[in-house]
C-alpha cells in the first residue's frame, strides 16, 4: 500500500453502478471515483439513494450492474466482514450501536477486526510472542514471561485497549468510557459510532449523517473532527442535509437525485449547477432545517 | 431510588470481583476444596444434603457424578446458547456422539473395533486406547457440529431451534437402527474407563468407586471452566455479543459472523462430547434410550433457569435440576402415600413456570442478557399498542 498521506490516487471507484430492487430503481448508472485523502460528499434529497449506495460499497446489498473496485480490487459482492478488512468502514444513520456493551467495548469490537488471534489461539494461547519495548506490561521482569514470551492473544488485548482508549480520546468522548452505549448521551453515541469505525483501521471512512440532530456548535465539533480524521490519513466519504456542514468541510460533491447521478465538482461549483438547485438546493427549509 | 448502602446496589459477582485478590482466592480454594470432600460429607448437619439418607436414596458419589457431567454439559450449552445466542434444542445429539465414539472405538465387542480387527489384523480383544478414544470423540463431534452448522447457521432464532431438535433425534434414531455399526438397541457393553494406577480386575477408575469418578469429572469441569472464562472475555466474546446485539452491523465493523457462530457451535459440541465421554466411560455401556430428546430440553432448562449467560448461574442451575430430584426421591413422611419419583415431571414444570413468571432472566442473570429480555419485552408491549 502507498503512502497514505498522498492523494490524487483513485482509492474507489463506483463504476456505473446500477441497483434495482424488483420495479425500484435505487441507483441508476452511478459512476463517481473518491482519491486517497480526499472528503468527498454524497448529497441529495431524501430518497435520493445515499444510503443505498453506502449500502453497496460495504457490501450490504449487491449492485444490480456495474463494479465497485477499491484499490483497484472488486469489492462488490463481497461479503461485509471481508470489505471492512479491505479498508471501507461506516457509520449508520440510524445509530447502530451495540447497546448493552460499553463504549470501549464497542471500539473494541471495532479493533478486533485487525488481529489475528484465532479462537483455538484464545483458548490455549500456544502462539507466543517476545512483546516490543513499548508492549512490555509492568511484571515483565519475571522470569517466567522472560524465557516464553507471551502469547499474541494477550498483547493483541492489550494493544486493543491502547488503542480504543485513544480513539475514544480521539472523537472526544474518553470520559465515559465505560458507560454502557444505551446509556450515553445522543452525540456521544453518534462519536462512538466514530470511533468504532476507526477501530477497523479504515482506508476510507463513510459517514451516513453524522450530524443529524446536532445543534450549530456541535455541528462545529463534528467539522474539525472530520478534519482531524482526514490529517491522520483515512479518506472520508461524507453523507450530509446540512449544506453548511458539506460546503465547510468537503473536497468534492457527487449529488443524487431519484438514484441519477446529478452533478458532481468542487462545492462551490456544484452549488451554481442549476440542476442541483432546482433539485435540492432550491428549496430553502430543506436546506435550512434538514 | 438510591439505596443507602452502595454495597447493596452491587450483585453478588461483582462484590466477588471487587474483593481483593488473596481473598477471591482463598474463597475459591476453599471452595473447590468443599467440592471435592463432599463425597465424603458425613458431619451430620451437612450430611442431610445426601442422598442416600433413606432407604431408597441414590448413591451419593454417583450423583454427584452426573451433577459434574451435566456441569460440564452447561458450560458447553452456555457458550453456545448464553453467548453466542444460539439457541440448540438438539445437544444431547452430541453428548451421545461423545458416549457412542469411546464406546465404539474403546471397547473391545463394539462391532467398529471388530471390524477393525478384522480389517487390519490387529489380535483378538483389540480396541482404541481410552486416552486415544478422547481426541477421537472431539474431533467426531466438533466435524458434527459444524455439519450441523454450517447449513443451518443461517437460520435464526427458533428455525435453529427445531433444525437442532432434528439433529438430536437423528443421533438418536441412526444410533438405535444403525445395528450393523452401533449395536442398535442391545447397546455396546465394555466401554473403557480412563487408565489409572491399578490395572485388570482391579482398576482405579471402577464401578464400586464412583466417588474416583466424581473427582475426575471435577476436575475436567474446572478445567473447562477456566478455557470458558477465558472466551467469555476476549474478542471471541465481543465478536458473539456483538453478534447478537446487531449481526449486520457486527459484520460490517469486520466480524465474520458465521463462522465465529461455526465455532460457538463446534466448542459446545467438543464439551458436550467431553461429558458424553465421561458418563458413557463410567457407565461401561452406552445405548441409545440414554439420549432421548427430553435430556436436551434438560440441558436447556439448567441453562435458562441458572441464567443464561452467566457461568456460576448456568452452573447453579445444572446443579439444582440434577440434584434436587435426587435428593427428594424418597421424602420422610410423605414417601408413604405417594410415589415422588412419579411427581418429579409435574415439580419440574411448577418449578419452570414460577421460574418464568418470577426471574425469567434465570436464577443469577447474566446482566446483559437480563437488560436484552427487559428490552424485548418493552418492544413487545409496544408492538401489541400498535396493533
Amino acid at each position: 500500500m502507498s503512502d497514505t498521506t498522498q492523494t490524487g490516487e483513485v482509492l474507489l471507484e463506483v463504476d456505473h453502478v446500477t441497483l434495482r430492487f424488483g420495479g425500484v430503481v435505487a441507483l441508476n448508472d452511478v459512476n463517481f471515483q473518491i482519491h486517497r485523502g480526499e472528503i468527498l460528499g454524497l448529497i441529495g434529497p431524501n430518497g435520493a439513494g445515499k444510503t443505498t449506495c453506502f449500502n453497496a460499497m460495504t457490501g450490504v446489498y449487491t449492485p444490480t450492474s456495474g463494479e465497485i473496485r477499491f484499490n483497484g480490487k472488486k469489492i462488490s459482492g463481497e461479503q461485509p466482514h471481508k470489505i471492512n478488512r479491505l479498508g471501507i468502514a461506516r457509520t449508520f444513520q440510524n445509530i447502530r450501536l451495540f447497546p448493552e456493551m460499553s463504549a470501549l467495548e464497542n471500539v473494541l469490537v471495532g479493533t478486533d477486526s485487525r488481529h489475528f488471534t484465532s479462537v483455538p489461539g484464545v483458548l490455549f494461547r500456544l502462539y507466543r510472542v517476545r512483546p516490543k519495548e513499548e508492549e512490555l506490561p509492568d511484571n515483565w521482569k519475571r522470569p517466567w514471561a522472560k524465557a516464553f514470551g507471551m502469547s499474541r492473544h494477550i498483547l493483541e488485548e492489550r494493544a486493543a485497549n491502547r488503542k480504543a482508549m485513544e480513539l475514544l480520546r480521539f472523537v472526544g468522548i474518553a470520559d465515559r468510557a465505560h458507560e454502557l452505549a444505551r446509556n450515553l448521551p445522543y452525540g456521544y453515541q453518534r462519536r462512538l459510532e466514530i470511533a468504532r469505525a476507526l477501530g477497523t483501521e479504515p482506508e476510507l471512512l463513510c459517514l451516513d449523517e453524522p450530524a443529524a440532530g446536532f445543534n450549530p456548535s456541535e455541528k462545529e465539533d463534528l467539522m474539525a473532527l472530520i478534519r482531524r480524521i482526514r490529517s491522520i490519513g483515512h479518506t472520508v466519504l461524507l453523507i450530509e442535509h446540512d449544506m453548511k456542514l458539506v460546503m465547510g468541510v468537503t473536497d468534492r460533491i457527487v449529488v443524487l437525485e431519484f438514484g441519477q447521478q446529478i452533478a458532481e465538482g468542487p462545492p462551490m461549483e456544484v452549488a451554481r449547477n442549476p440542476k442541483v438547485i432546482a433539485a435540492y438546493l432550491g428549496e430553502p427549509d430543506d436546506a435550512a432545517t434538514a | 431510588m438510591m439505596a443507602a448502602n452502595p454495597l447493596k446496589q452491587l450483585r453478588l459477582g461483582e462484590r466477588f470481583a471487587s474483593m481483593p485478590r488473596w481473598a477471591r482466592w482463598t474463597v475459591m480454594l476453599v471452595g473447590l476444596a468443599f467440592a471435592f470432600y463432599l463425597p465424603r460429607l458425613n458431619i451430620l448437619p451437612f450430611a442431610y444434603i445426601r442422598t442416600d439418607l433413606g432407604d431408597r436414596g441414590a448413591d451419593w458419589a454417583s450423583v454427584l457424578f452426573l451433577v459434574a457431567i451435566y456441569m460440564i454439559v452447561a458450560v458447553g450449552l452456555n457458550v453456545v446458547i448464553g453467548m453466542a445466542g444460539l439457541l440448540d434444542l438438539g445437544y444431547v445429539g452430541f453428548y451421545a456422539l461423545g458416549a457412542y465414539s469411546v464406546a465404539l472405538f474403546g471397547s473391545p465387542s463394539s462391532p467398529v473395533t471388530e471390524w477393525m480387527v478384522r480389517k487390519f489384523g490387529f489380535e483378538e480383544g483389540w480396541a482404541v486406547p481410552f486416552v486415544a478414544c478422547i481426541p477421537i470423540a472431539i474431533a467426531l463431534t466438533m466435524a458434527a457440529g459444524v455439519v450441523l452448522g454450517a447449513p443451518t447457521l443461517r437460520l435464526r432464532g427458533d428455525y435453529l431451534a427445531i433444525v437442532t431438535m432434528g439433529f438430536g433425534e437423528i443421533i438418536r434414531i441412526t444410533a438405535r437402527n444403525a445395528d450393523p455399526i452401533t449395536n442398535g438397541a442391545a447397546g455396546v457393553l465394555g466401554v473403557p474407563g480412563p487408565p489409572g494406577p491399578g490395572t485388570g480386575t482391579n482398576e482405579y477408575f471402577n464401578q464400586s468407586e464412583p466417588e474416583r469418578w466424581y473427582w475426575l469429572a471435577l476436575c475436567v469441569l474446572i478445567v473447562l471452566i477456566f478455557l470458558a472464562r477465558r472466551l467469555e472475555n476476549s474478542r471471541v466474546g465481543r465478536a458473539w455479543l456483538a453478534i447478537r446485539e446487531d449481526e449486520d452491523a457486527a459484520a460490517v465493523m469486520g466480524v465474520p459472523a458465521f463462522k465465529f457462530k461455526l465455532w460457538a457451535f463446534a466448542i459446545g459440541a467438543a464439551l458436550g462430547a467431553i461429558a458424553g465421554l465421561l458418563f458413557g466411560a463410567k457407565q461401561a455401556y452406552v445405548e441409545p434410550t440414554g439420549f432421548a430428546l427430553n435430556l436436551s430440553f434438560l440441558f436447556v432448562a439448567m441453562v435458562v433457569i441458572g441464567g443464561s449467560g452467566n457461568l456460576f448461574g448456568v452452573l447453579l442451575g445444572a446443579f439444582l435440576i440434577t440434584y434436587l430430584p435426587e435428593r427428594f426421591r424418597d421424602l420422610p413422611i410423605l414417601s408413604e402415600y405417594i410415589d415422588p419419583v412419579a411427581w418429579r415431571p409435574f415439580a419440574f414444570g411448577v418449578a419452570l413456570v414460577l421460574v418464568m413468571i418470577l426471574r425469567p432472566q434465570g436464577l443469577v442473570p447474566n446482566r446483559r442478557r437480563a437488560m436484552e429480555l427487559e428490552v424485548r419485552k418493552a418492544e413487545a408491549e409496544e408492538a401489541a399498542v400498535d396493533v
